[in-house]
């Protein structure tokens, strides 16, 4: 399991983590809906060969996973980790992953488009996993003729992803704009200034645990680093609002703000049953209390790890076993409360 | 009269939609009609991007309207058919954006309020791809150079930008 996803990176207290995709395309073959079998094996094995003799770091530091040969937890344990899309994982098609030993870097095959080039950094890094990125399609493109147009830029099945081919994402925790809603202006907001919000899982996820993705919604008629920068501004002004709000609520009412946070806190480390949904939201109140610095003792790592691990399908992979909702729910506080050293 | 919907059974149904003050009239067989109610009513399915970006190609996936399809094109090498692009939103190969190109201005004006790219391109683009970016580099520098009113510059850039022209056209 790669680090970054425990570790905490810059401005943590509001700022989950980073993340980049390129979407690119072979000019020969067409898109990987309209592949036959035999054309999806080429695609494969031409990226395949295109980074394992590129005789660069990503060669050595990247492994291929054929996404048929998985089992249903073992795809949906990649899904929760950002690592695949659900789409690469239910497609059926000639569809590959390759991954770098720390989990930065994923490179999805034959997914909506032939190649998703993505990098996933730890809280405020966008630019940086841009930069990865950018470094990714440098060696790609030396050795795959990418379909490209001088009017259009690089072409890509859906037209939502045409031009730059880029999305540019931070996750978000905003407890404080939900507790307020002032969350539904920033929304609107958003989506007036050409940024969409989402849920943790992409498209057509809600929001739970207080969990809201940003990206940019424009990928044609603007530049990477305009792109870049353009959702780095919009997550700063939403990361100020979030900090300021937090530290309101719980100047207006210190008891019943810090009651709020150790209620919760303290079921999350004593349940013996605990849902997913009910597990999120605790996580939420305890996240702001380790933020804001009213509960003390555990650390952001941790509860990193925790989210991680509690996740259906990442449950039943360290379990071993394949496991029903009630024992699901039996084994998430288990891991919760071993996590957190209590008994 | 057939049912415009399933085009099976007789329409016993007129029915009118008005979306942003866009009308639609249909003539709908009872069933139909129920079902068209039913996917009106259920508010609560999440809306798609699918179905988001079809509504931005002018067709509304629930309802097949009674018209003509338009003209039939289609992409030789992936058989996309524009029928199929309207239905899903989703191009088949990159010829496509060829085969269709007279529909997408306004699309991409739609979704990304621009129809050209400005980001990188590969560095293996055609030379000529990378003097036309050049030059647009060259015109926008000139632009400045001329409201700063250093003219100087801007004849050197000028020069520049006439060479390359003359290149391209070799």
């Amino acid at each position: 399991m790669g680090r970054w996803y425990i570790d905490k990176g810059p401005e943590s207290d509001v700022v989950i983590s980073s993340r980049v995709r390129l979407a690119r395309n072979f000019r020969k073959y067409p898109f990987p809906s309209k592949l036959d079998k035999e054309q999806g094996g080429r695609v494969l094995e031409e990226v395949k060969d295109a980074v394992f003799n590129s005789n660069s770091t990503l060669a050595g530091d990247v492994t291929f996973i054929d996404i048929k040969a998985l089992n249903p937890i073992e795809k949906q344990s990649l899904v929760e980790k950002h690592l695949i899309s659900p789409e690469l994982a239910e497609n059926g098609r000639e569809s590959g992953l390759l991954i770098s030993r720390d989990e930065k870097i994923s490179i999805m095959i034959n997914e909506e488009d032939h190649l998703r080039i993505q990098c996933m950094f730890s809280g405020m890094q966008i630019s940086d996993a841009w930069k990865l990125c950018n470094n990714i399609d440098l060696l790609l493109e030396s050795k795959i003729d990418f379909a490209f147009s001088r009017q259009y830029g690089y072409l890509t099945c859906c037209p939502t992803n045409i031009g730059t081919g880029i999305r540019a994402s931070v996750m978000l925790h905003l407890p404080g704009l939900v507790m307020t809603g002032y969350i539904k202006g920033i929304l609107e907001a958003c989506g007036k200034l050409g940024v969409a919000v989402r849920g943790i899982y992409g498209e057509n996820s809600y929001a739970s645990g207080n969990m809201f993705q940003i990206s940019n919604q424009v990928t044609l008629g603007q530049k990477e680093d305009e792109i870049v920068t353009g959702v780095t501004n919009i997550a700063s002004q939403i990361i100020e609002q979030e900090r300021m709000l937090r530290a309101e609520l719980h100047r207006q009412n210190p008891y019943r703000f810090e009651d709020k946070i150790y209620r919760s806190f303290a079921v999350f480390s004593s349940a013996r049953i605990i849902s997913y949904e009910e597990s999120l939201k605790l996580i939420s109140d305890v996240r702001l209390g380790l933020d804001m610095g009213i509960i003390k003792g555990i650390s952001i790592e941790t509860l990193n790890e925790i989210m991680l691990l509690i996740q259906p399908a990442s449950l039943q992979k360290t379990a071993g076993s394949v496991l029903g909702p009630d024992e699901r729910d039996i084994k998430r506080a288990e891991i919760i409360r071993n996590k957190l050293k209590v008994n | 009269m057939l049912c415009q919907r399933c085009q099976k059974r007789n329409a016993s149904v007129h029915f009118t939609q008005i979306i942003n003050n866009k009308k639609t009239e249909m003539y709908l067989c009872e069933q139909c009609a129920r079902e068209n109610e039913k996917s009106d009513i259920n508010m609560g399915a999440p809306l798609g991007l699918n179905d988001l970006l079809t509504g931005l190609l002018g067709i509304n996936p629930n309802v097949h309207m009674g018209e003509a399809a338009p003209e039939q094109i289609h992409c030789e090498k992936c058989g996309m058919t524009y029928e199929e692009f309207q239905r899903t939103g989703k191009f088949g190969c990159s010829d496509c954006y060829e085969v269709f190109e007279q529909k997408l201005g306004p699309l991409f004006k739609r979704l990304h309020g621009s129809t050209g790219h400005v980001g990188k391109i590969p560095g293996n683009a055609s030379s000529e791809i990378k003097s036309t970016r050049e030059i647009e580099k060259l015109k926008e520098l000139l632009n400045k150079s001329i409201q700063n009113e250093d003219y100087e510059k801007a004849a050197e850039i000028r020069d520049k930008i006439k060479r390359l022209s003359e290149q391209k056209l070799k």
